[in-house]
């Protein structure tokens, strides 16, 4: 009898198989996915794109895809919004719950549904910008391996009022999960919709390789807001792709206060005249965490609008990179484009870096970029603690007034809530020294 | 009952003497007043009864009734009871007003014991309608965008939630026009009682003909010079410091 262990293969060497129920078109583009996978370098010391970055976390030879665990248990734990407009919850890429009172003219489905039941819907719009930012190979992977996720699509003219909220577990030692969010909004339409990405446990390693794929289609409103509160051994690879139409109003919203390592790469196309896109994120790394966040606002046409607004609050010997760059196209007249990454060293021996960045090709173009880098001023510790406030209290309370700032940009009272309660419970966790 | 500083000596950080020897009895249900020229070292002697650690006290004592608070930190002595309205209030982004003042209460509460937010909110609302502030400080960032007269009426505020036993104000008055000036006194006076003690520290006498003090003290050079009644700052307003200069003063 053979005693060696029943692994699955490993994700990195073997080609994923498509499920023979999806379409054709979907099975080509994850074969030649895996080619590019194959065929792509991988990103190494040196290069631009990953530069102060750890090159070491990027060694996925452990993870391996996993059947759905625990789902009773996570369904419970998967709290989130009092009055979501859907519920979906998944456990390693498997739908294990769905609840939904969306109205008719929203489709909203488990990716695999919708690659069946809406296949030329999904095409028109799935991955079509060019990852740019230094995980393509990642990209390439997650188009191969990707066997799940959600679809939604908004009719033209239909506000959706509550929020889609949409749990994504991982369970089981070194599991990967790649879930892709595809959301299409049509014209004049309103969509928002929360992913919340989290760990069955805190102590197994984990991997996401995540994707959303944002397209808002003219003078409709598209709201994304992702949580990453993976537990501190897990590691995440998240690329957020935006394309704007003509007056259409975008705001991506990530939190970090999970993983050993996350790296986020965001690109905003602003396509059509008159687009909108708020980038926006907060950041609260301790202990060796260490975020990695690449952004682009790619101005195509004219008139349009992007403002970046990044916050973290380091703490221990932490770690954030920040790399944005704000580039405006030859036609892209009366660009307004702004980029601010802000940094709170609340230890000593935390490290933060920045490095903004402006190319401007066209004329009549209002942009600026700025970083900057400070610690809490001893004046404004000594005015909260002369009110009575414990000097550990004080710092908590301005390092959330300090992350407040950004997500009151979200503009919905529950949702800023929800985000808020991950803040919290995070520095309620570093206020007890559990980082 | 008193807040009573003996022979204080204080200094930078660098050594620099600031307060030479203060000494000063402000007993519970009196008002005093510190007047000064520039430099004096009064805004000094408040920060060092709050407990400011950018100064060290070198000799001297502080006792709040009858006991020494000078080894306490800061925030503890503000749960003791001992306030400082300041002279410049930081601002705090990010953290509304409500919360904020709600948290210096809660600071104040046994561990376990929450405030009652109907309560406090009802509480809230009734001193900012003293201070005619209105309903929108609430959630506004703690300071941020305040006019100087905004900033000074919510210091007024905090005074009022936190109803402490000694109350220091350090040039309370500095920035404010007639108007927001009276609006300050008025919270002021209504928080005067049997039970608390204040210290006014001015530059301008305005500032007592809506606060009257029962005593006037003169500081200069680190060192009460000058004590008397209420008539001393009209004194000091027709005359100025000028008498600072004679050698049998100074």
């Amino acid at each position: 009898m053979s005693l060696t262990l029943d692994l699955p293969p490993s994700m990195l060497t073997t080609a994923p198989e498509t499920p023979a129920y999806l379409p054709a078109w979907f099975a080509d583009r994850q074969q030649s996915a895996w080619q590019r996978f194959l065929a792509t370098p991988a990103p190494k010391r040196g290069d631009e794109n990953w530069r102060f970055s750890s090159i070491k976390q990027l060694d996925f030879s452990a993870f391996r895809k996993a059947p759905a665990s625990h789902a009773n248990v996570l369904i419970a734990r998967s709290t989130g919004l009092a009055a979501p407009a859907a519920k979906l919850i998944f456990v390693n890429d498997e739908l294990v719950h769905v609840d939904s009172n969306l109205p008719e003219g929203v489709i909203c489905l488990p990716l695999a549904e919708a690659l069946v039941s809406h296949s030329d819907l999904v095409q028109a719009h799935f991955m079509k910008q060019q990852t740019r930012l230094g995980s393509a190979k990642f990209a390439a992977l997650h188009e191969a391996s990707l066997t799940n996720g959600l679809f939604v699509h908004v009719a033209d003219h239909l506000e959706v009022e509550g929020t889609i909220e949409v749990h994504h577990w991982i369970s089981g030692e070194n599991t990967v999960i790649f879930p892709h969010t595809l959301i299409v909004t049509g014209k004049s339409s309103k969509v928002r919709v929360v992913d919340i990405f989290r760990s069955a446990d805190a102590v197994q390693p984990g991997l996401a390789i995540a994707f959303n794929d944002l397209s808002a289609g003219p003078n409709s409103r598209l709201d994304y807001i992702a949580i990453q509160a993976f537990n501190e051994v897990s590691r995440v690879i998240q690329i957020n792709e935006t394309a704007a139409a003509r007056d259409a109003s975008t705001t991506g919203f990530i939190l970090n206060t999970g993983a050993a390592w996350a790296r986020n790469e965001s690109l905003s196309r602003l396509e059509g005249s008159g687009s909108r896109s708020d980038m926006l994120s907060v950041s609260i790394p301790a202990h060796e965490q260490e975020y990695d966040q690449r952004t682009f606002q790619h101005h195509v046409s004219e008139g349009a609008y992007s403002d970046l607004l990044y916050k973290n609050s380091l703490y221990d010997d932490s770690r954030t990179i920040f790399s944005g760059l704000i580039f405006v196209d030859e036609n892209a007249h009366h660009t307004d484009a702004y980029q601010t990454c802000r940094n709170l060293l609340m230890s000593d021996t935390c490290e933060a870096n920045s490095m903004p960045g402006l190319e401007i090709n066209a004329d009549q173009v209002k942009c600026s970029h700025g970083s900057t880098s400070s610690q809490i001023s001893d004046e404004e510790i000594f005015y909260l603690r002369a009110r009575g406030i414990d000097p550990g209290n004080a710092r908590q309370l301005i390092a959330r007034g300090f992350s407040v700032d950004v997500v009151d940009r979200l503009k919905n009272e529950a949702v800023e809530e929800l985000v808020l309660s991950f803040i919290d419970e995070k520095f309620s966790r570093i206020a007890n020294g559990h980082g | 009952m008193s807040l009573h500083i003996q022979d204080l000596h204080a200094t930078l950080e660098d050594g620099t003497e600031i307060l030479k020897g203060v000494t000063l009895t402000i007993p519970k249900g009196e008002v005093h007043a510190i007047m000064g020229p520039n430099g004096s070292g009064k805004s000094t002697l408040s920060k060092v009864i709050a407990g400011h650690e950018g100064y060290i006290v070198t000799s001297g004592s502080v006792t709040q009734d009858g006991v020494e608070i000078l080894g306490k930190s800061v925030d503890e002595r503000s749960r003791d009871g001992i306030f400082l309205a300041f002279q410049y209030p930081s601002e705090v982004p990010g953290v509304s007003n409500a919360n904020f003042i709600r948290a210096a209460l809660q600071a104040r509460l046994p561990k376990g014991e929450e405030i009652d937010a109907v309560a406090y909110y009802k509480n809230l609302y009734s001193k900012m309608d003293i201070l005619e502030m209105d309903r929108k400080f609430t959630a506004r960032a703690v300071n941020e965008g305040f006019s100087g007269g905004e900033k000074k009426r919510n210091e007024i505020l905090q005074l009022m939630m936190l109803e402490p036993e000694y109350v220091i104000l350090d040039e309370t008055d500095s920035g404010l026009d007639i108007d927001a000036l009276k609006i300050v006194a008025k919270g002021v006076n209504l928080m005067r009682s049997p039970d608390r003690g204040f210290l006014l520290i001015t530059h301008y006498q305005r500032l007592l003909d809506y606060i009257k003090p029962d005593y006037v003290h003169v500081m200069a050079e680190g060192r009460i010079v000058r004590s008397g009644g209420p008539e001393l700052a009209h004194e000091l307003e027709k005359d100025g410091y000028e008498f600072l200069k004679e050698p049998a003063l100074a």
